[in-house]
């Protein structure tokens, strides 16, 4: 059959993990720095909630939006942690996973010809969820000099006339980075002045390791225009469920709601049931996990000072964004030859964007004596290549 | 820092105190001193190592034992659980709530040597009015570690 593909499809570029995936896949015994989701298993409370809800036979359609008592545990939940007050009858919805939100929180603002701002690096659904609903991403290049926070300057040079939306990806997917405060004002005074939304993923809210968490939502006039997404995944181990959510204006809901009934239906109704659990009952999980990943932190941190290592210190998520600029190799280069000559598997900092080149990603979820191992192995082969220079 | 560290060293005493500085975010001095305190204030204990003695040629059984007694007057439970504390076989006693006082825990080489401990030397102790004896058959889960099976990374290598 003559053109049977869509063109946008065929144009996207596909994600550049997956060349990885296939040549790790292949290899038995690799080590792996490479992982995008946490190691530790759901908490078994969780877990068996959501074995309790299959018992009682809990396994029909809820409503499109979600199970009105997880919709009302979340709103509990942002107004305990941000202060911030969300209606659960209209202002929240159940996504299958944070990447969903993604998608239709996009399709729902952006007309043709509009501008999406897309900081990278980040996350590698951005920018294709941009240009299949239609609008143009525009990429803003993070700096390491300003630890890859996105400045007010920056922003303010990437918006033009058609600017629609902001994408705002922190804490950060792969570079560790956080926006504080005063960094959050500052932007938001140029979102303000220039009219525009913001889509704000916070999936790693929970993975601070310096203050609390501070959301763009807080900041004065930013709750109005914006897309809040956060999930479960990161948060409580709970990737596999699939379970994110969106919470914003009705009007922009509204539309959000409609997409997802359309091409989803609801979110999936076990996942659902021990989500509530995880909100109602999973604080201690969080906080147990969190100080386990400062911990690997840490040691990722000195191990990089002792082997000379440039890195800026990241306070969230759980990754680490070295800079290997000084191999004079590119980072697919150095990522290829690490896994060819080492057999650890570590992510090119390009699979998150261009600007990415120079840098690794390094996740730290696991635990310290993988890690131990596989760092062995990076000083090995850093010591190597500065001999062979 | 004090509880981030016990709950490190209560998994793993064997840590050095180089990376337990690391990972603590302080330095060496700080954890040496620390540790120090917790060992003076008798907060750390001791340094125990966790064996599978099943995995062993080494015979061991196991028991826990229920024991209801008659408190003593002016001394509570604390006189008793000291007579029976002091017999090195026993490995733990605990004065307890519900239905008896307390929960001693046995060790021996074998069934009779344990069944022996109970006859001749708990149920004939003056304060002792009954036991029950559990013998030990499988251990699971002990001291927060699973004994029957081994951690597999069930991970996609490379993600987003």
């Amino acid at each position: 059959m003559k053109d049977m593909l869509s063109k946008q499809a065929v144009g996207l570029k596909p994600s550049g993990i997956r060349k990885f995936f296939d040549i790790v896949s292949e290899m038995e015994d690799a080590l792996s720095l490479g992982v995008g989701e946490p190691d530790f298993d759901t908490p078994w409370h969780i877990r068996d909630e959501g074995i309790y809800s299959l018992e009682k036979g809990r396994t029909f359609y809820t409503s499109n939006s979600g199970l009105m008592e997880l919709r009302q545990e979340i709103c509990n939940y942002i107004k305990r942690k941000q202060g911030v007050t969300y209606d659960p009858k209209h202002e929240v919805l159940i996504t299958v996973g944070g990447s969903e939100a993604i998608d239709i929180g996009l399709r729902a603002v952006v007309n043709p010809g509009d501008e999406v701002l897309i900081p990278q690096p980040s996350f590698v659904s951005y920018e294709p969820c941009a240009i299949m609903a239609g609008a143009t991403p525009v990429i803003i290049e993070l700096k390491a000099e300003n630890e890859f926070r996105l400045t007010a300057e920056e922003l303010e040079n990437a918006i033009t006339d058609k600017t629609k939306i902001l994408v705002l990806p922190f804490p950060n997917n792969p570079t560790g980075a956080i926006m504080e405060r005063e960094d959050l004002e500052a932007i938001a005074e140029v979102i303000r002045k220039h009219d525009i939304l913001v889509m704000s993923d916070e999936i790693y809210a929970e993975l601070t390791y310096k203050e609390k968490h501070v959301s763009i939502i807080e900041i004065e006039g930013m709750r109005e225009r914006t897309i809040l997404i956060n999930g479960f995944s990161k948060a409580y181990a709970m990737t596999g469920w699939r379970l994110g959510y969106a919470c914003g204006p009705k009007e922009i809901l509204e539309q959000m709601v409609k997409l997802h009934q359309f091409a989803i239906m609801c979110a999936p109704t076990t996942s659902q049931y021990a989500a509530v659990e995880a909100l109602r009952n999973g604080d201690g999980d969080v906080q147990e996990m969190r100080t386990a990943y400062n911990q690997r932190r840490r040691f990722l941190m000195n191990a990089f000072k002792e082997m000379g290592l440039e890195c800026f210190e990241p306070f969230g998520a759980f990754y680490v964004f070295p800079c290997i600029k000084e191999f004079g190799m590119t980072s697919e280069e150095f990522a290829e030859r690490f896994l060819a000559e080492e057999k650890v598997a570590v992510v090119p900092g390009t699979a998150f964007g261009d600007c990415g080149e120079g840098y690794l990603r390094i996740s730290y979820a696991y635990s310290l004596d993988n890690l131990k191992l596989a760092i062995g192995k990076l000083a090995d082969f850093v010591e190597k290549l500065r001999k062979q220079k | 820092m004090r509880e981030e560290l016990l709950a490190i060293i209560e998994r793993n005493s064997r840590i050095d105190l180089k990376e337990l500085a690391v990972i603590l975010g302080v330095e060496e001095i700080d954890v040496v001193n620390e540790l120090q305190a917790l060992e003076e204030e008798g907060i750390v204990c001791g340094y125990h190592t966790m064996i599978d003695w099943e995995k062993t040629s080494i015979e061991k059984v196991s028991a826990l034992i229920e024991v209801r007694v008659t408190p003593q007057r002016g001394q509570g439970f604390d006189n008793i659980a000291e007579r029976i504390y002091k017999y090195p076989e026993v490995t733990s006693v605990y004065l307890i709530s519900g239905g008896f006082d307390l929960l001693v825990t046995l060790e021996g080489k074998s069934l009779k040597e344990i069944s022996g401990f109970v006859s001749d030397k708990l149920s004939t102790l003056e304060s002792v009015l009954s036991t029950a004896t559990h013998f030990i058959l499988k251990k699971y889960k002990d001291h927060g570690t699973i004994l029957t099976k081994k951690y597999e990374d069930q991970r996609e290598k490379v993600s987003p």
